[in-house]
């Protein structure tokens, strides 16, 4: 079953509380970053906060990111350290090309090695910031078996697109369907970029519903009050939850009959149909719309 | 030594003099209520005096004698240290002083004990250095900390016997008639003052707005006024307002609202007509939001809110979802103006708040109370008084007295501050009695008190993680660590009393 990716929330790899804390809002994934929201003399201490921040607490089920910072400055190190505290993905800022994501690769199949540490258990995520980046998506979003996702980061885009970002958003429809199109194709996740006003939800709402029905698995949020706005518009409504038992249930009972052929109210339940259902359904759960024994 | 009830040992001397505590309401019995001396004014006697000086001439006051104040000017309070200046000039020592607490501004008061004026306190708390200096063990006899409610009981029964009252008055007439909703420094209700003025043997009213005969609304009448005096000004309003409103925005503080409004809405006390008490702070203040929602969606209205009131209960009652609001202590500025424009806005004193001793008090009326805690042991005993490091900087509060008398007692906190927990096996210093907690409200969960098999029904479908007791202070432990117990001393520097007078802990010197 793929892993929801409704909310990945930032939390500075500087700040010791917010790490306690991080697994109490709901959030899908947890991102420590340990580059912008750093500042150049605490990047040292950020690397051994974090690392011990996932040695010590317990983060249950919830994945565990880290932005790291560039491989000419101090990602080699942040790697390292990453990699041996168990972090479950590394997250590349200012990805470019495929070329970054393999150079990355590189440095974390070298800890993994050298630490007796299966090849390959290290997921990997790429942020996507630059129009260069943009229209590489494809080969970005192909370049690793590790890569998990793809994730949009709009202020230098929008910036080096000579615009700015705006409620509707119409500056980064493209960069958000070339995205979306190469996370799809490589059967990966895209995650929207995030939503600076946090004082603002109605704003965050527009915003998520925009990117839901466009098709995005869920957001980068910056504070845990956007949470709970991103998973309610996340959350199946009771109508899709008793669509997608339906057809979970049909499908039951024709694998009890021994029948290949599905169908549903006279309809063909095919492929796509129980995908979306199976995601309704795990939605649903994640959100506490049915018990994680019903179905 | 002697054992109390919930396991902290009280010097003999003083077991003897307070008796012990025992069960929540096993000491409330009939007793005779004190009474006080009063000199009869005749027509064309005048009460308006020239100078502080000359009422506390006027008064008699001598060596050895009880002097009492309110707290409802906060951190904006200039009485306190005016009198007690004035006292100390004309040379009177040994006084017992009994305000209903005691603020960070009254820092003077630390010099007034180290020259003698000062020889005995009780309030509901101490903070900053006025606690530390306590804590450090500069008096020789022991403070006495009384909840509100306690306090009440102990002026009413004559444990506390005043003999001279000094109320800031925020205006009064020249005859003593006093309200808290006019004037420049307008606190609201006066209700810990009322108690004083009704029980002391005389009352010197302290004003900085003096109004023509009579001053009305009358909270408290010239019927327990002796002498009136105009100074310049008792207070600053921006310290009496003390930031109690801000309404947080922490995630953190924002979840345990979440959680604690939870476990109100799902219990069988939410429904029409109930009433809750919500005190200040941000979680508590963020409470009061999610209520909002709640009667909302669900058609549901409070018959009152009570207690020390602020604006987010005025703006509930506005909006028609709090039918009255009964208030002993206003917290901010549009509270204070509620009570004096709003005709179902009710100020009450500390007796009918929450005496355990009087002829029944508000509190018994309470469905729901939120409490703060700065600890919390494993046997739900909560300590709001004294800090992690052993030494006293908070106060008693309503805390014991709502969370007895009322139907649900939420204690809420979170886990862990900065790096220490707040969830332990023992508390420093046993306040309120876990017997009267019900349910302690975490930022990772909740947990209600074994003794409460009724809730313990009622929320077993509740959408918000529960542990015991054990699970939550293993949780803070293993973040934070065991903390090192603290060293006392020998010397017993607070004595805790708990509502009904007998003593609950006594706090050493660190």
């Amino acid at each position: 079953m793929e892993r929801l990716r409704r909310t990945m929330m930032f939390v500075p790899g500087s700040n010791a509380g917010m790490m306690r804390d991080a697994t109490l809002y709901g959030a899908d994934s947890i991102m420590f970053d340990l580059e912008d929201s750093v500042s150049l003399n605490e990047k040292d201490s950020a690397r051994t906060l974090v690392h011990f921040a996932l040695k010590t607490f317990d983060y249950h089920s919830v994945e565990t990111v880290v932005r790291i910072n560039s491989l000419e400055t101090v990602g080699k190190l942040d790697i390292e350290a990453m990699v041996l505290a168990g972090i479950d993905v590394i997250r590349l800022p200012k990805t470019e090309n495929a070329q970054d994501i393999l150079d990355v690769e590189a440095e974390i199949q070298k800890v993994e090695e050298a630490n007796d540490i299966e090849v390959g258990t290290t997921r990997m995520m790429a942020a996507i910031e630059s129009p260069g980046g943009v229209l590489n998506a494809r080969e970005i979003a192909q370049s690793s078996k590790r890569l998990v996702g793809i994730a949009l980061g709009a202020e230098d885009y929008v910036t080096s697109m000579k615009t700015t970002r705006s409620p509707e958003g119409i500056e980064l429809l493209f960069a958000r369907s070339s995205i979306l199109h190469a996370a799809r194709e490589a059967e990966i996740a895209a995650i929207d970029t995030v939503y600076s006003d946090v004082d603002n939800e109605e704003g965050l709402r527009a915003e998520v519903e925009h990117i839901k029905q466009l098709g995005f698995d869920g957001k980068s949020v910056i504070n845990p009050r956007q949470i709970p706005v991103v998973n309610d518009i996340y959350a199946p409504t009771a109508e899709e939850i008793q669509n997608a038992k339906e057809v979970i249930w049909a499908i039951e009972e024709a694998e009890a009959r021994g029948s290949g052929v599905v169908a549903l109210d006279g309809q063909m339940i095919d492929k796509p149909i129980v995908e979306r259902a199976e995601r309704v359904i795990a939605m649903a759960k994640a959100a506490n719309l049915i018990s994680k024994e019903e179905i | 030594m002697v054992k109390n009830n919930v396991g902290k040992e009280i010097p003999k001397e003083f077991a003897d003099q307070y008796g012990v505590f025992d069960e929540q309401f096993s000491n409330v019995k009939p007793f005779e209520e004190a009474s006080r001396k009063i000199n009869p004014v005749k027509p064309g006697d005048e009460k308006l005096l020239g100078s502080l000086r000359e009422a506390i001439e006027k008064t008699g006051l001598e060596d050895g004698m009880t002097i009492s104040f309110h707290h409802h000017f906060r951190e904006g309070d200039y009485v306190i240290n005016m009198v007690l200046d004035e006292i100390a000039k004309m040379g009177i020592k040994d006084i017992s002083i009994a305000p209903s607490s005691l603020a960070n501004v009254h820092e003077p008061v630390i010099d007034h004990i180290k020259n003698g004026v000062i020889t005995n306190i009780t309030s509901s708390g101490l903070r900053d250095k006025i606690g530390a200096a306590i804590s450090e063990g500069i008096m020789e006899n022991p403070v006495v900390i009384r909840s509100h409610g306690g306090r009440a009981r102990a002026i009413a029964s004559g444990d506390i016997k005043i003999d001279v009252a000094f109320l800031g008055a925020p205006s009064s007439d020249a005859y003593g008639n006093i309200n808290g909703t006019k004037g420049k420094a307008n606190c609201g209700s006066l209700g810990y003052a009322m108690i004083d003025a009704k029980y002391a043997d005389q009352v010197v009213a302290i004003t900085d707005s003096l109004m023509p005969y009579p001053n009305a609304p009358i909270s408290i009448p010239q019927t327990d006024v002796d002498f009136v005096v105009e100074v310049d000004e008792i207070g600053d309003p921006e310290g009496i307002a003390s930031g109690a409103t801000r309404f947080t925005q922490d995630p953190k503080e924002l979840l345990i609202a979440e959680y604690a409004a939870e476990v109100i809405t799902n219990s069988p006390y939410f429904k029409e007509g109930w009433s809750f008490q919500t005190g200040t702070g941000g979680a508590a203040l963020a409470v009061s939001r999610y209520l909002r929602r709640a009667m909302i969606d669900k058609d549901i209205t409070a018959s009152f809110a009570l207690g020390g009131i602020t604006n987010a209960m005025v703006e509930l009652h506005k909006e028609g979802l709090v039918d009255k609001i009964i208030d002993v202590q206003d917290f901010d500025k549009n509270s204070a103006i509620s009570l004096g424009e709003n005709e179902n806005h009710y100020e009450i004193d500390a007796e009918f708040y929450a005496s355990p001793f009087s002829k029944s008090s508000a509190i018994n009326q309470l469905d729901v109370c939120i409490l703060s805690a700065l600890e919390i042991d494993t046997d739900y005993n909560v300590n709001v008084l004294t800090g992690s490091d052993g030494v006293i900087r908070g106060a008693s509060g309503g805390h014991s007295d709502t969370s007895a008398a009322s139907k649900l007692s939420l204690v809420i906190s979170p886990l862990i501050r900065g790096r220490i927990a707040t969830v332990v096996d023992e508390v420093n210093t046993v306040v309120t009695p876990g017997d009267s907690v019900d349910v302690v409200v975490t930022e990772v969960g909740i947990s209600i008190n074994p003794n409460r098999e009724d809730l313990i029904e009622a929320f077993k479908d509740l959408d918000v993680p529960q542990f015991t007791m054990d699970e939550l202070r293993d949780q803070a432990y293993e973040v934070v660590g065991q903390p090192k117990a603290i060293e006392y001393g020998e010397k017993p520097v607070a004595l805790v009393e708990y509502r009904d007078g007998t003593l609950i802990d006594v706090v050493n010197n660190v």
